[in-house]
């Protein structure tokens, strides 16, 4: 069962009358290198472009779900392999933390940023031309105020589990609003667009590489700069006493693995470390898949197909 | 009549015995209330008196997982090898139905295609009718093409099959404890109360530790889905082994049966029937799992819901979430003709297997036709694309037509019932002193059951108070509470019509079937459209799910009223409307009550899912323990649901047993 799933059909017609293929090249173990896959479309297609990669090189590769804090766990135990995307913005700790139990190990950047800021829709500019500068905010909060959270705005942020600190930002910089955390992202995504359609005034976290800020036209709203003393020193910034008085930091996506791998699939691992691509060619192919509704395994061949140079690089 | 004719009539009223008591009770409490109200650690459990239960819980993981030895082998070695026991049956179904098989031989891989899907088709259509005969097959045939006409075919395989091996241990893993409940009282005390945390426990809380165990993937998927499936099948079993009428019991030891053969040979043949309702509810209940076992790694068509909803695809997901339903239903309706089945009890059986099992033997062929006949034919393996339908755009269109026309007047409607109900009775939860609501639910405890009662609802409800839940707990029970308030507001009138309409019965029936199968996730994002992320799409979710037992018991506690009374009230000349009030639903109370208590457990069960639209309350605090693989805190958590539900059960329970005594039924 090598095969990913989606692909099978296609596998199974091409092989139709038991067709008889050649196995691929010697690798240091046939042992499947597993991937996690988590709940957002760019990650889908990172991991999957990487595993296809993998695959070519001759290994053998699976894909499984997993959360995407929870999988570290999984990482460490060996269970699983390789994570493509660990966001600085909401996967740092974590990421740090299994880091320091010696079973993890950093593969490197994958070339991409993330920006995960405050945004709102083009159209509320007439409505608060004070934006997109933090300060307008609270001169507009009612703008942004639901029944339930009146007099005060409504900020919708991630879930939970996606941290970002949005409580303490809110209230480290004086922001009269409520921040109502959505469930997941697809009921973030949901809200979004539901106000999209209306024209109706939302104020949200939305974040990059993502299909949202291709199809909605927005923008971020400018906090303070970020810096690391802003998270981890009350004193810096404009609120004297708190933490978090600042935007939230940009910054790079990382791949991580289990440490055992690397003496296991060492030639995996090192095209793992290889691997990039820029914002602007994942915005792409995110737009493919979530916009325009093609499969994720069509638009991946397709890439994989066309961009060999690139890919090739990666396996030297 | 007069006004002080009236005001002295209530005087009188007021001063019967019966009512003095209860104003007096009453004082008491709002005596103790404001006494309680003074003492700060009455209204708020004191944070340093909080037992660090979910430490112990992490703790005590952590050790069985690292270094619990067992002599020979490691615990987690152990459950590792049950793991991989367990593959092997899941990845050869799926390789079968869904992913075929590459086998390696030397150097060379050699690919052997799955099932056809017209060969599985046609077989199931056999099946279904040696099950049930032409209607149900012409059924069972449209629910699976249903599967192949919506390039649904390659999900649903990969769902059929984790099923078809999760049921059968699901099933006879509820079977053997079924067994041991009925052998010894003092294992049946024991049991009960595992079986009701088994299936009030949220699924979130206990993956982590299955995630530990077990390992990642589709096996953890399927353990946990056993672990939630299994306990109706033992409960059935017990009661279904004995209700085994004594007669065929004393047979039995008259022809000399030992204990193996009277209930293998006795028993369970005679209680089959009863036991096929278990093994029907370990089906549904499976299937019930799909969404959050795809989360962590079973794939199939609960991945295609959540990914398709993720991107706002909503026709996509409504499609794969029909799929679901349809897998459902087809299963569901085939093992129920598989029991309903009249057996000709002492038929010659003739001799040839072919003869004897004619079905079974057509449908291997049409599989093994149709599957050989894929390697010539291309349209025989998958689905050809072409007349694959997708009902995407029309659902798209339906959700943003509704959002663009008529937000306004829905947000009316949200607002007016969040103003004026929902948030008020937040409030009202959230203030009072957890002493006074331990106090109360012990109190109503004692008065529907004695002493033992009062201890076991008391001690549930403060343990919330005690792991330092109960902010959270309340918010769960307001969240609930509210839910199943307006489910048995819309619920019960609709079973009243459905139990005194045949036709409407019916509708009905295939409306609640629907609704319980079919993903809530389906529904929650188009929900989220239409009312924004929070407590009223939440509970526009809740309501959805648990709407369907308020229905059913209401519809059949009405039909299940005796015959000789309805008569005696034609017979009196009551009219339309007195026979439903003053006879038909004053008998069928009790059953309506076990009807709001399914419907409160069910409400509990969705918590989970509405943690995935941003409640803050239990269900959240699960679902964050399981992102960050905290196993004590979502345990914890996990056990406050499993209370709250067990406290409500365990009052319902008493209070409509009492009831039925009092009416004559029991």
């Amino acid at each position: 069962m090598k095969i990913p799933l989606k692909n099978a059909a296609v596998t199974a017609a091409l092989a139709a009358g038991l067709a008889i293929g050649s196995a691929a090249h010697a690798v240091e173990s046939e042992d499947p290198i597993k991937l996690t896959i988590h709940d957002w479309t760019g990650q889908y297609i990172t991991t999957h472009i990487m595993g296809e990669v993998l695959e070519r090189m001759g290994y053998n590769v699976k894909y499984v779900q997993a959360d995407y804090i929870a999988q570290f766990a999984g990482l460490e135990s060996g269970d699983l392999h390789v994570a493509m995307e660990i966001w600085e913005t909401t996967g740092k700790q974590a990421m740090e933390a299994s880091l320091a139990t010696g079973k993890t190990i950093d593969l490197g950047e994958n070339g991409m940023r993330a920006i995960e800021e405050w945004w709102y829709p083009l159209y509320l500019k007439d409505d608060c031309p004070g934006l997109p500068d933090w300060k307008a905010l609270n001169e507009c909060k009612e703008l942004f105020a639901t029944a339930e959270t009146a007099p005060k705005g409504r900020y919708l942020g991630g879930p939970v589990t996606w941290g970002g600190f949005d409580d303490e930002r809110a209230e480290a910089l004086g922001l009269d609003y409520e921040v109502v955390h959505a469930g997941t992202d697809a009921a973030l995504f949901a809200e979004i667009q539901s106000a999209y359609e209306r024209e109706a005034p939302v104020l949200a976290w939305v974040y990059t590489p993502h299909w949202a800020p291709i199809k909605y036209k927005g923008e971020w709203v400018n906090f303070p700069r970020y810096a690391d003393e802003c998270y981890d020193d009350p004193s810096w910034g404009m609120n004297a006493d708190k933490a978090y008085d600042c935007g939230k930091p940009r910054g790079w996506i990382k791949a991580v693995g289990w440490a055992g791998g690397d003496e296991k699939w060492p030639k995996a691992y090192d095209a793992v470390r290889a691997f990039t691509l820029e914002n602007q060619t994942m915005g792409g192919l995110i737009g493919r898949v979530d916009l325009e509704g093609e499969e994720v395994d069509a638009v991946v061949a397709d890439w994989i197909e066309n961009n060999e140079d690139v890919w090739k690089a990666w396996t030297q | 009549m007069t006004a002080s004719s009236t005001i002295s009539n209530l005087r009188l009223r007021l001063l019967r015995p019966a009512t003095l008591n209860r104003l007096m009770a009453v004082g008491a409490i709002v005596a103790v209330m404001v006494v309680a109200s003074r003492v700060p650690w009455l209204v708020a459990y004191p944070e340093n008196w909080e037992i660090p239960l979910r430490y112990w819980v992490s703790d005590f993981m952590k050790w069985l997982i690292n270094d619990f030895d067992l002599g020979l082998f490691t615990f987690r070695q152990f459950t590792r090898s049950i793991a991989w026991l367990l593959n092997w049956p899941l990845v050869s179904a799926q390789g079968l139905l869904a992913t075929g098989f590459e086998l390696e031989i030397g150097d060379s891989a050699i690919d052997l295609p799955r099932l056809s899907w017209l060969g599985v088709i046609a077989a199931v259509t056999v099946l279904a009718h040696a099950a049930g005969g032409w209607r149900l097959s012409v059924l069972v045939a449209t629910c699976f093409g249903y599967l192949a006409v919506f390039g649904q075919w390659s999900s649903g395989m990969i769902t059929l099959s984790s099923i078809l091996i999760a049921v059968p241990l699901g099933a006879v893993g509820g079977l053997l404890f079924g067994i041991l409940g009925y052998r010894s009282a003092r294992m049946e005390r024991g049991l009960l109360p595992v079986l009701d945390l088994m299936q009030t426990v949220p699924v979130f809380a206990y993956l982590v530790p299955v995630l530990f165990l077990f390992g990642f993937g589709p096996v953890a998927a399927m353990i946990a889905t056993i672990i939630y499936a299994t306990p109706p099948m033992a409960r059935v079993t017990m009661l279904a082994l004995k209700l085994v009428s004594t007669e065929v019991v004393e047979f039995g030891r008259m022809v000399g049966c030992s204990r193996w053969q009277m209930m293998w040979k006795i028993l369970i043949p005679s209680a089959k029937p009863t036991l096929m309702v278990g093994v029907n509810q370990v089906i549904m209940l499976s299937l019930n799992m799909v969404i959050i076992a795809s989360m962590i790694g079973a794939g199939g068509l609960g991945f295609d819901v959540l990914s398709a909803l993720k991107r706002l695809r909503i026709g996509d997901g409504i499609e794969a979430g029909l799929a679901i339903t349809l897998l459902a239903i087809a299963l569901d309706r085939v093992s129920q003709g598989f029991t309903h089945r009249a057996q000709p009890a002492h038929k010659e059986q003739p001799k040839r297997f072919v003869a004897r099992n004619p079905h079974l033997v057509m449908a291997l062929a049409a599989i093994v036709l149709a599957t050989l006949g894929a390697l010539f034919i291309r349209g025989l393996e998958a689905f050809p694309e072409s007349p694959r339908i997708s009902t995407n755009e029309f659902w798209s269109g339906l959700v943003t037509w509704i959002n663009v026309n008529f937000f306004d007047q829905l947000d009316a409607f949200k607002n007016f019932l969040l103003l004026n109900f929902l948030i008020p009775v937040k409030r009202f939860m959230l203030s009072l002193p957890w002493s006074v609501v331990v106090g109360l639910v012990a109190l109503t405890g004692y008065r529907l059951g004695g002493w033992r009662l009062a201890l076991a609802v008391g001690c549930y409800v403060a343990f919330m108070a005690v792991t330092g839940n109960w902010e959270k707990s309340m918010s769960s029970v307001y969240l609930c509470g509210v839910s199943v308030i307006i489910a048995c507001l819309i619920g019960i009138p609709i079973g009243v019509v459905a139990a005194r309409r045949e036709r409407a019965h019916r509708v009905v029936q295939v409306c609640i079937d629907t609704l319980q199968t079919l993903p809530s996730f389906v529904y929650l994002i188009p929900v989220v459209i239409l009312f924004r992320v929070g407590d009223f799409s939440a509970m526009i979710a809740v309501v959805a799910y648990a709407l369907t037992p308020a229905i059913r018991y209401t519809d059949h506690g009405i039909r299940q009223v005796p015959a000789p009374l309805i008569e005696a009230a034609t017979a009196a000349g009551c009219s339309q409307r007195q026979m439903l009030w003053k006879v038909q639903l004053p008998i069928a109370v009790p059953e309506i009550m076990l009807g709001i208590n399914q419907t409160i457990m069910m409400a509990l069960s969705m918590l989970v899912i509405t943690a995935l639209v941003g409640t803050r309350e239990l269900g959240q605090e699960v679902y964050i323990a399981l992102t960050k693989a905290d196993t004590g805190r979502g345990i914890v958590a996990g056990l406050c649901v499993a209370f709250i539900a067990m406290t409500s059960d365990r009052l319902i329970s008493a209070w409509s047993a009492r009831r039925k005594r009092q009416l004559g039924l029991a």
